[in-house]
């Protein structure tokens, strides 16, 4: 069940390059949000019609926290928002995560891909040990902490591993039984690959292009591996089926 | 103050209001079921729907573009088993005129569609969808030549029980000429416009934005060509004209039928926000009220 509402913004900090987080006041949103579930965000231009897709970070009561990177003409509008300005937001969207696990986890989160493994990392009752790719400049790193033993690899090497995320398991030598990921393509495809050769099971979070959000449009499918019960062909719904799919069901 | 009357009747189909939603922005009406009563839109027209499933185009299908969008989904379908079974079982739940679009890849399966489809209880008309520009085979191909689309419209118009509307492409010299094969072909109504081909380049990746390089474009940016090409069919043909292209308000709504239009779609804006259409119906209605309008026969096609 999703909602539209106008949520207020309580807070907006720059906690790196192009990266903002914001913190809304919603009436049913927040409290409605489960771990790798998003929200739509609309932009007051109405020559931007479509909404953009933003994961949800954190939650708590009724308020919502997003942490987004200002890459577009969209995002870019979002990260001038100010304390008090009313935003137009439908959601929650999406499948999340299976909170049931109670095996060892691995929580990968990649670049822009790891505000939403904050709220999973919180949620998930399990033993967790978190995994942060980033290209140079951290964040979000700190709060993780919280909920896991947190790991860093970066590209350019200035913190922990160089490297992708796949690179600090190996150099550390990390082990679990559930991978969950969120990030870039090439670090889901690697996930998945790594999922299969070691027999773990993989939990990952997609993205496409949409245009409704929920599941009308039929833009934004993945590739499935077997036909899907809704769609009846080999594809899902990233909105709506997704966006956390289980790797094995999904060709990417 | 004037007591509206909002009610119109396409080829003996009476519409509590002359607003319904524009083919595949709406899907069967499910996801939208979770907001309002579907009950309150004057009919439901649902995504295309052909004999068998059909998996659509590769992703990325859409584009977001200034004061539009462009989108090539490849009509992406489940199939009539599965359509008949679910969706049209789901519509039947609610008090609006339930309208089908029927896509195919020939003339074969547009008939074998709309054959099955005469079975079929709780589905009260047909939209022949002859201009989607983002499928090769059929869709376009029927929907730029007068005299193909003038074949098409009577093999579907021979098996068809419910009432047929012929959806055109602006994707053509002379709409008036597309209308009048359709209506020399027998077509109880016409519906327009589908979306207008374009193209967007993503200069960061140095190709295209979307997989299928061109998509259809719809929006509001599209609005003026829309009404132009209503009003350029109602002048041609005797048919009543479901209107469409960019219609986001109830004063949008008005300029379609102003041109000419019985009734209106909202597609796009849609997206933009899922009440869009309970706002156009509202706004018609106090437009109606305020300018002492008791039936929309009064305004259709007032500009001359």
């Amino acid at each position: 069940m999703a909602y539209r509402e106008t949520a207020t913004v309580i807070s907006k900090d720059k906690i790196a390059g192009d990266v903002y987080d914001i913190w809304f006041e919603t009436e049913k949103i927040a409290q409605e949000a489960v771990p790798g579930q998003f929200v739509l965000v609309y932009s007051k231009d109405k020559a931007r019609l479509l909404p953009r897709p933003i994961s949800v970070c954190l939650t708590e009561g009724n308020k919502l926290r997003l942490v987004f990177r200002a890459v577009g003409e969209g995002t870019k509008e979002f990260s001038e928002f100010e304390t008090g300005d009313k935003v137009e937001i439908q959601g929650p969207v999406g499948h999340g995560y299976d909170l049931s696990n109670k095996k060892k986890a691995l929580i990968f989160g990649g670049g822009i891909g790891i505000p939403p493994m904050l709220n999973l990392a919180k949620e998930l009752d399990c033993e967790k040990q978190i995994v942060l790719g980033y290209r140079d400049e951290l964040f979000l790193n700190e709060e993780f902490e919280k909920y896991g033993q947190v790991y860093i690899a970066t590209e350019d090497g200035s913190c922990g591993t160089k490297g992708n995320v796949l690179n600090a398991v190996d150099e550390l030598g990390l082990d679990a039984d559930v991978l969950y990921a969120c990030g870039p393509m090439p670090m889901l495809r690697a996930i998945k690959n790594y999922a299969i050769a070691h027999d773990k099971e993989a939990y990952i979070s997609l993205e496409e292009k949409m245009a409704c959000g929920m599941g009308a449009c039929l833009s934004c499918v993945c590739k499935s591996k077997e036909v899907d019960g809704h769609s009846k062909v080999k594809n899902k719904r990233v909105c709506t089926e997704g966006p956390v799919f289980d790797a094995r069901e999904v060709e990417i | 103050m004037a007591e509206a009357n909002m009610k119109i009747n396409i080829a003996g189909i009476e519409w509590k209001n002359p607003v319904t939603v524009a083919s595949g922005t709406f899907g069967s009406g499910m996801e939208f079921s979770q907001f309002f009563d579907l009950s309150k839109l004057g009919a439901i027209t649902t995504k295309g729907v052909a004999i068998t499933p059909w998996e659509g185009n590769p992703t990325p299908r859409m584009a977001e573009t200034r004061g539009g969008m462009l989108n090539a989904i490849g009509l992406q379908n489940p199939g009539l088993d599965t359509f008949i079974e679910r969706d049209v079982d789901f519509l039947k739940a609610y008090d609006t005129v339930k309208i089908v679009n029927v896509c195919g890849h020939s003339e074969e399966e547009y008939v074998e569609a709309v054959e099955r489809l005469a079975t079929v209880d709780d589905v009260d008309m047909l939209e022949i969808n002859i201009s989607c520009p983002n499928v090769k085979e059929g869709g376009i191909a029927f929907g730029t030549q007068p005299e193909a689309a003038r074949k098409i419209t009577e093999a579907v118009k021979k098996v068809a029980k419910q009432p047929v509307i012929m959806k055109l492409s602006p994707n053509v010299t002379s709409i008036a000429d597309m209308a009048r094969a359709c209506e020399a072909g027998g077509a109880d109504a016409l519906s327009l416009i589908n979306t207008i081909t374009g193209m967007k380049i993503d200069v960061n990746r140095r190709t295209f934005a979307i997989a299928n390089k061109t998509g259809g474009m719809s929006g509001p940016a599209v609005k003026p060509v829309a009404v132009r090409m209503v009003y350029e069919v109602a002048h041609a043909t005797s048919l009543p004209i479901i209107g469409m292209g960019g219609i986001a308000s109830a004063y949008d709504a008005l300029e379609f039928i102003m041109a000419g239009a019985t009734a209106v779609s909202v597609g796009t804006a849609n997206f933009n926000d899922p009440f869009t259409t309970l706002k156009v119906i509202d706004g018609i209605r106090q437009f109606m009220e305020e300018k002492g309008i008791k039936d929309l026969a009064e305004i259709r096609g007032c500009v001359g």
